[in-house]
């Protein structure tokens, strides 16, 4: 029998990046643009050409996942969405209970178009709440209200078989007691997935200008935001929603299957502006990567036959570095087998036996995990095992 | 061959940016020696630090035809020589070739601590001295304030002191005619036997070492056979040859001559600055009286940053010994840097100058540990042990007393300024010896410990002086007093590189400004770090790094996996250039960062 290849042990999945947002909120450096026309014929006609393309190299595989991923995805027409996921399923057969998620923003406007985006097939929505009060929602220049936020996950509940919900937190001058009492009202809504991610000032974000200026006041301290982290997963593991990965939390059996495609070193297609993807071929494993600009991609694409800047050959030591990032996130953590194999060298041994002594990391047979506190510090562990 | 009554040998004396170096370029250009197109600023300050930092670090000498106002044409020989104390050694054998000396004063500014240090050593040197006031076109110049400066301050009468600007060319011509006429001619039998001074001597890529020698007696020529009277050593002339600056070569030199001879001589250190050169056959009687070989007092340890250059390392430091005998080094281990050398340097200026050669020149990063002087332990057992690196400091139990290098100071200051001056030579376990004022300038001196010298004083005096002060010091001798090592310990570890001897009662001071300097430099760590100085087992200053608590990306998917990559790349980059101390990673630049002190 023929062994596997690596990247079975993480699947296969597709992402398409839809990259127009209404407006730039200050926190976020995804690749989104704002435009007052978008001709939805001409972004169908590149998505379908990049789908064939794409399924040229992999057209044999088995799908688990499609991601709507943006910029704001729920300005896509539902037209748009279904033509994109017809074309995915004339190329590819999909796993059984394939996941097909979409990310919304919670406008009434936006909300209308659920219904659509089921019927064109979608299962699962991603709702980008991100506050449940007003002025925070109005610093983190979202264009939704609080209530607005809570009736469109009630609506997108009651129309998708799944939901989860993005909050953010540790923002300026949320204290503990706000953002517990945030973070149950949204939990007595019973959701099964959550991703809940702390503040992070990024440059080249309206954000991270201010800050550079020292105009960002009100962040919390250190000792704050680990306070903030800890009480995050004692509330979550209260109902019913355990830490799979840093930042999300759900019940089980309801992990996002296409972040889990991301965490555990799957292939993945990535289709649109700025999309990246990771693609084994032959005995070769490859980052790809798109131009970033709308126009410029959909000229690429239209002209050129393809939308891809050149792509990067992974070499092992490249693969298990990222492999040992991504997978040192989960709650199932990394398999030191799989990491040699990749790497063909063993984990810094001294900084192992220091984060094991240090209860930093536990280890169970094959299987590494952070502890608590490891999770906290992992940038600084992956570094230090992988120097 | 010339006549010894057409000769005038002479050096110029002067503070840095007194315009020794412009009026050299003045000179030489002038008299036409050089033509104007290959006229580069600062003409013998050949080597590019020298050249950047206006300082002469080795002695450079040229020759110069000049035709005097009396119709006859002079050779004049001008050894320019260096005006940093650390080179003192060079500029008390460059005096000894010559007559005479132009003291060169700023106009505006007056005498400085050096300019009076090789003033007197040209005195010792028993030469005739012309004053020149330089940078009169200046608006802040005043002639006659700096004339009595003189007089007060160095004893010389000034009143005819030659004004000057060496930048526009004025007062050069007279310049020109008093080293003719107030200058003497040298003295000199040319029948009787070759003997010659043995002046400088350096290495050259393409002719090998060239060294450069005053004839007192006798003639020398192309093809003689010589004999080095101090080592024995024997060659055979190569070539001789005259500096215009460039090397012009010549049939012979006579007495009062100055000129340069290769002879397949290898290294620089072959040659004995000060040694007298004879012929082989028909030796003089009697040899110069020479000069003590120049003594390295402060040393360092030079590491590579990366480990991997230490054989790049190795090489460097032996080419430039090839041309510096005064630098000495021997291989060192340290357990927090890795191989490297542990140098010793004339002073602080020499230092910085070789390891900005090192890094420069052969494109090295280096890591330099404290400068350190030489103590001498004194064991009970009766034994003297010269120790050159505090890391070495052998059981305490075993040492009598330890003695320390002391240095006579002379500082020159504005009056305002002064208070502060006392103030850092107290602070420095200073003794004043002498204060007296000239004008509204002070002179003070000092007796200082050279270690309390080497670590920032010079840093230090300018920046509580705004500049304005000028500073010179020389070696006195040894000392006891209560010296202790101090370590220091990070997490429980001792690292080597930044343990030093000091005083017992500053101490305590300096241990915990040197903590508290470490936790600022050593980066939070994912566990608690203490830093502590200690004296043996006794903990006398602590300072705790608090350990880190959270660095993890809130959202890493798959478009983030590329970019968290190469920030990973860019870290593990960064770990390189942190040396690795037990558990803790300490960046190289906090080993010089610590060990620049203040106050």
């Amino acid at each position: 029998m023929k062994q596997p290849e690596d990247w079975q042990a993480g699947g296969f999945a597709l992402y398409l990046h839809w990259p127009f947002c209404k407006a730039k909120c200050p926190y976020c450096d995804f690749n989104s643009h704002v435009r007052t026309r978008i001709d939805q014929q001409d972004w169908q006609s590149a998505y379908l050409a990049e789908l064939d393309r794409a399924a040229a190299e992999t057209g044999g595989r088995i799908l688990r996942s499609v991601f709507f991923g943006g910029g704001t995805p729920s300005l896509m027409d539902p037209s748009l969405v279904g033509a994109v996921l017809d074309r995915i399923s004339r190329h590819w057969r999909f796993e059984n209970d394939i996941e097909i998620t979409l990310e919304a923003n919670p406008t009434s406007v936006e909300a209308d178009r659920f219904r659509g985006y089921r019927a064109a097939g979608v299962n699962r929505l991603s709702l980008g709440l991100q506050a449940l009060n007003d002025d925070d929602l109005r610093r983190l220049g979202r264009q939704h209200s609080a209530a607005e936020a809570l009736a469109a996950l009630d609506l997108a509940r009651s129309t998708f078989d799944r939901v989860s919900a993005d909050l953010i937190y540790a923002r300026q001058d949320q204290t503990l007691a706000a953002w517990e009492y945030e973070l149950c009202s949204l939990l007595d809504r019973g959701p099964d997935h959550l991703s809940l991610y702390q503040l992070t000032i990024e440059d080249g974000t309206a954000f991270g200008a201010l800050a550079r200026a020292g105009k960002l006041r009100g962040l919390p301290d250190e000792d704050l935001a680990v306070a903030m982290y800890e009480m995050t997963g004692e509330i979550c593991e209260g109902a019913g929603l355990s830490a799979y990965e840093v930042s999300n939390y759900a019940v089980e059996g309801s992990e996002s299957r296409h972040n889990l495609v991301y965490w555990r070193m799957g292939d993945y297609v990535g289709i649109g502006p700025g999309a990246h993807g990771r693609l084994t071929l032959g005995q070769t494993r490859y980052a790809t990567s798109t131009h970033r600009n709308p126009e410029v991609w959909l000229r690429a694409v239209r002209d050129t036959g393809s939308g891809e800047t050149p792509r990067e050959v992974l070499l092992p030591a490249a693969q298990a570095d990222e492999y040992l990032m991504m997978s040192l996130r989960l709650s199932e953590g990394t398999r030191i087998s799989r990491y040699r194999a990749l790497s063909g060298s063993d984990l810094n041994a001294g900084a192992l036996e220091a984060a094991l002594d240090g209860g930093l990391l536990q280890q169970d047979g094959d299987h590494l995990r952070t502890t608590e506190a490891g999770r906290l510090l992992l940038n600084r562990l992956v570094l230090e095992l992988s120097a | 061959m010339t006549d010894l009554s057409l000769i005038r040998n002479f050096s110029i004396v002067a503070h840095i940016d007194h315009g020794k170096s412009t009026l050299a370029d003045r000179l030489i250009q002038s008299t036409g020696t050089v033509a104007d197109r290959d006229m580069k600023a600062q003409l013998l300050d050949s080597m590019d630090i020298e050249r950047e930092r206006g300082i002469t670090i080795k002695a450079n000498t040229v020759r110069i035809d000049y035709p005097a106002r009396d119709g006859k044409t002079y050779v004049l020989n001008l050894i320019d020589t260096p005006g940093h104390v650390d080179f003192a050694y060079e500029v008390s054998r460059s005096m000894r070739a010559v007559e005479g000396s132009l003291l060169v004063v700023d106009a505006s500014q007056g005498v400085e601590a050096q300019t009076l240090a090789n003033v007197y050593q040209a005195l010792d040197a028993g030469h005739e001295i012309v004053p020149v006031l330089n940078k009169i076109d200046l608006p802040a110049a005043d002639p006659d304030r700096v004339k009595a400066n003189i007089e007060d301050v160095i004893g010389l009468d000034a009143s005819d002191a030659i004004p000057i600007s060496a930048k526009t060319g004025l007062g050069i011509p007279d310049v020109l005619e008093a080293i003719v006429t107030r200058l003497p001619a040298p003295k000199g039998d040319r029948d009787a036997p070759l003997k010659a001074m043995l002046v400088d001597s350096w290495y050259d890529p393409y002719l090998g070492v060239v060294v450069m020698i005053r004839v007192m007696d006798g003639v020398i020529r192309k093809g003689d056979q010589i004999k080095m009277m101090q080592t024995g050593a024997r060659y055979g002339i190569d070539r001789l040859a005259v500096l215009t600056p460039k090397m012009t070569d010549i049939a012979e030199l006579g007495p009062g001559e100055i000129g340069v001879f290769t002879a397949s001589i290898k290294q620089v250190r072959d040659t004995r600055v000060g040694d007298t050169i004879t012929h082989e056959r028909k030796p003089c009687a009697e040899a110069l009286p020479g000069f003590k070989p120049a003594q390295p007092v402060v040393f360092c340890g030079l590491f590579p940053v990366d480990a991997a250059d230490f054989e790049s390392l190795r090489d460097a430091i032996e080419k430039l010994a090839l041309n510096d005998a005064s630098f000495s080094y021997e291989m060192e281990t340290s357990a927090a840097l890795g191989f490297g050398f542990r140098c010793g340097f004339l002073g602080l200026l020499h230092l910085e100058v070789v390891r900005e050669r090192l890094e420069r020149e052969f494109d090295l990063d280096l890591i330099t540990t404290a400068p350190s002087v030489v103590y001498h332990l004194h064991m009970k057992d009766g034994s003297v042990i010269d120790l050159h690196n505090p890391a070495d400091m052998p059981d305490v139990t075993y040492i009598d007393h330890i003695e320390e290098p002391r240095i006579k100071a002379t500082i020159m200051v504005p009056d305002e300024y002064l208070g502060d001056i006392l103030k850092l030579c107290q602070d420095r376990r200073g003794i004043q010896l002498n204060l007296t004022y000239a004008g509204n300038r002070a002179m003070v001196e000092y007796d200082l410990p050279l270690n309390e010298v080497v670590f920032d004083f010079y840093d230090r005096l300018k920046s509580v002086t705004k500049g304005y002060a000028s500073f010179d010091y020389h070696l006195t001798g040894y000392r006891e007093d209560n010296l202790v090592k101090m370590s220091i310990l990070v997490n429980a570890e001792p690292v080597d590189a930044l343990s030093m001897l000091v005083h017992r009662d500053r101490a305590e001071a300096r241990g915990r400004m040197m903590c508290e300097k470490l936790k600022e430099l050593i980066p939070r760590h994912m566990f608690q770090i203490p830093i502590q100085a200690a004296i043996g087992a006794k903990v006398i200053a602590r300072e705790t790094i608090s350990a880190m608590r959270k660095d993890v990306t809130a959202k890493c998917y798959g478009g983030d996996a590329t970019r968290k990559r190469k920030l990973l790349d860019k870290q593990k980059e960064g770990k390189k250039r942190m040396r690795q101390f037990g558990k803790v990673e300490i960046p190289q630049t906090a080993f010089i960062s610590a060990l620049k002190m203040d106050g």
